[in-house]
């Protein structure tokens, strides 16, 4: 096996990216970067055209929402795996509620397109340069993101069960 | 305006055709708007979410162990590794080391579910081409897996198998015996199914070339599993990154060179035969122990102990309320399931519920990348194409 590792990444970012980067933790072995964002795009296109870490494969784009972090409630998280290093690594950036507004990275890895018009359809981020942004699972007509924490899933005009009974 | 010849007159000699959403050859809800020049596909449209069912959002209000229920009915055609996703899942948050028979007994259970997904797929292509007869003969077969899983939880198709921490109860006597028959039996089935198709030249004829994709774009659409495989790369989340002692194990990953149907049908067929390899492997090493962790906040103890013991009681208590201690992270766990890396992305903020369950499902992912490989074929070839994809309904729309 190479010594690609998450210092050595870590290190080949920060080289490259020294503002850019804003928090670095490693939870359960992968290592995360929270990133300016603005420079996803770079940042995404740096670790795949990079010789020696080939982050060739995005795994996986999804949404997620921080109500309480104020200026940066709604966020991307990004996993991306290099096939021959055998090494994934985790990114995130974020952006205000009012305005969440995220550059597309259907430029460097096309399997984004769907995954984050998914996004859009449940966090309502919008991706900047998407070639297709509309929503995806949900109907067109829908006038709200529902995976924001805002909805609740339980209608909450409901007066027939009340969880006080089971501690919640 | 000048009359002209222009593009758009041009264009209107094209048909509009609606490929679903409840065409019985699509298998699942799919809708395709395609344009057609007479038999060519010029382009496609897909629309999907017919089935969507908010299972993240469910997933946000449910204690974690009611979370594998939902898992059930992603990919319904191979629920057992859904399920098992889920439960590594998990484990992996808490840290849970589970015993080695528990992986084994996963392991023969998880496998046996990659035949029975295979079987499916790999027999409705045949259907999809006029060839009936290997359907009918291996449902049998996906029969007696399902019989497996009932004896080992007492669901047939939405199994809801196993638990946190292991498996509910340890495989009986009965079971045994079933699978002992099937690894017995299974292989003469298998062959017959194989000698009806993989060399038939009606059927090599009309699925060598249909719908190919090649290595670069498979990559770049984000393909995991056999359809990957078939474009001649040999990524499998059982390799790269064993789970539930993976690593123990011999056996081969199977690739193809063209990515087309013909080679998504070869893939898949080997891999059953090393399922099968697995499955005999696992089952005759299978290890003595408990078929459990140490996992007392998330495994439901005994009920006798719960009847005739406090501290029993009090867990069964907590469980079923969702009480139980969870610690704050984040965390990704991925398995190679029927048709590629099925991922869980969970966010836990210490609370009884996830506070973010993202499913990376691999349908979702390479079904975008459809229209791309039947631009230019038949309609009869879009068909195959889908049907070769293993494109799961339930998977896709979560």
């Amino acid at each position: 096996m190479s010594e690609v590792n998450n210092n050595y990444l870590l290190k080949e970012l920060q080289d490259k990216f020294p503002n850019e980067i804003l928090e670095v933790s490693e939870p359960y072995g992968m290592l995360t970067l929270v990133v300016e964002t603005h420079a996803i795009i770079d940042i995404v296109a740096f670790l795949k055209a990079h010789n020696t870490i080939q982050m060739n494969f995005l795994t996986d784009v999804c949404g997620i929402h921080f109500p309480d972090q104020t200026g940066k409630e709604l966020g991307t998280v990004y996993h991306l795996h290099s096939f021959t290093n055998n090494i994934r690594i985790r990114l995130k950036c974020f952006a205000p509620a009012e305005s969440p507004v995220i550059p597309s990275i259907t430029s460097v890895f096309e399997a984004a397109n769907w995954q984050e018009r998914e996004t859009f359809d449940f966090y309502g981020i919008v991706f900047e340069g998407h070639p297709n942004l509309k929503r995806i699972l949900n109907v067109d007509e829908m006038d709200y993101f529902p995976m924001r924490k805002e909805y609740p899933l339980e209608d909450q005009t409901r007066t027939d069960k009340d969880d006080t009974y089971f501690g919640r | 305006m000048e009359e002209t010849l222009t593009e758009f007159d041009y264009k209107s000699e094209y048909t509009q055709l609606n490929l679903g959403p409840t065409h019985p050859a699509t298998h699942g809800i799919f809708q395709n708007i395609l344009t057609m020049d007479g038999e060519i596909i010029i382009e496609a449209e897909q629309t999907v979410g017919y089935i969507h069912r908010a299972f993240e959002k469910i997933a946000e209000k449910r204690p974690y162990y009611q979370v594998t229920p939902l898992t059930d009915r992603l990919n319904y055609c191979s629920s057992p590794i859904n399920n098992m996703g889920w439960h590594m899942t998990v484990e992996k948050l808490l840290g849970v080391e589970t015993p080695k028979r528990v992986d084994y007994m996963r392991i023969i259970i998880m496998e046996l579910a990659r035949i029975s997904d295979h079987l499916i797929c790999n027999s409705v292509i045949g259907v999809d081409v006029g060839a009936l007869t290997g359907f009918t003969y291996v449902f049998q077969w996906r029969e007696k897996i399902y019989d497996i899983y009932e004896e080992i939880c007492g669901a047939r198709l939405t199994t809801n198998i196993g638990r946190i921490g292991g498996l509910e109860r340890d495989f009986s006597p009965a079971c045994i015996q079933k699978i002992k028959e099937f690894i017995k039996e299974f292989p003469a089935a298998l062959t017959e199914f194989t000698n009806l198709l993989e060399r038939n030249r009606i059927f090599m004829d009309r699925t060598i070339g249909a719908g190919p994709i090649s290595v670069d774009r498979a990559l770049a659409y984000g393909f995991t599993g056999p359809n990957l495989r078939a474009a001649g790369l040999d990524y499998d989340v059982r390799v790269m990154n064993p789970y539930s002692s993976y690593q123990d194990f011999d056996f081969i990953i199977p690739v193809g060179t063209q990515g087309d149907t013909y080679d998504r049908f070869m893939v898949r067929q080997q891999e059953m035969w090393e399922s099968l390899k697995i499955v005999k492997q696992a089952f005759e090493n299978l290890p003595e122990g408990k078929f459990f962790a140490d996992v007392p906040d998330f495994f439901l103890p005994p009920k006798e102990e719960v009847y005739n013991n406090m501290e029993a009681l009090i867990y069964h208590f907590k469980i079923v309320m969702g009480e139980a201690d969870v610690p704050v992270g984040e965390v990704y766990h991925a398995v190679e399931g029927g048709n590629g890396e099925l991922g869980y992305y969970l966010v836990s903020d210490g609370g009884r519920a996830a506070y973010r369950l993202h499913f990376r499902r691999p349908c979702f992912i390479y079904y975008q990348a459809y229209p791309e490989m039947i631009k230019g074929s038949t309609l009869s070839d879009a068909i195959v194409t889908m049907s070769s994809m293993n494109v799961i309904a339930g998977e896709l729309d979560s």
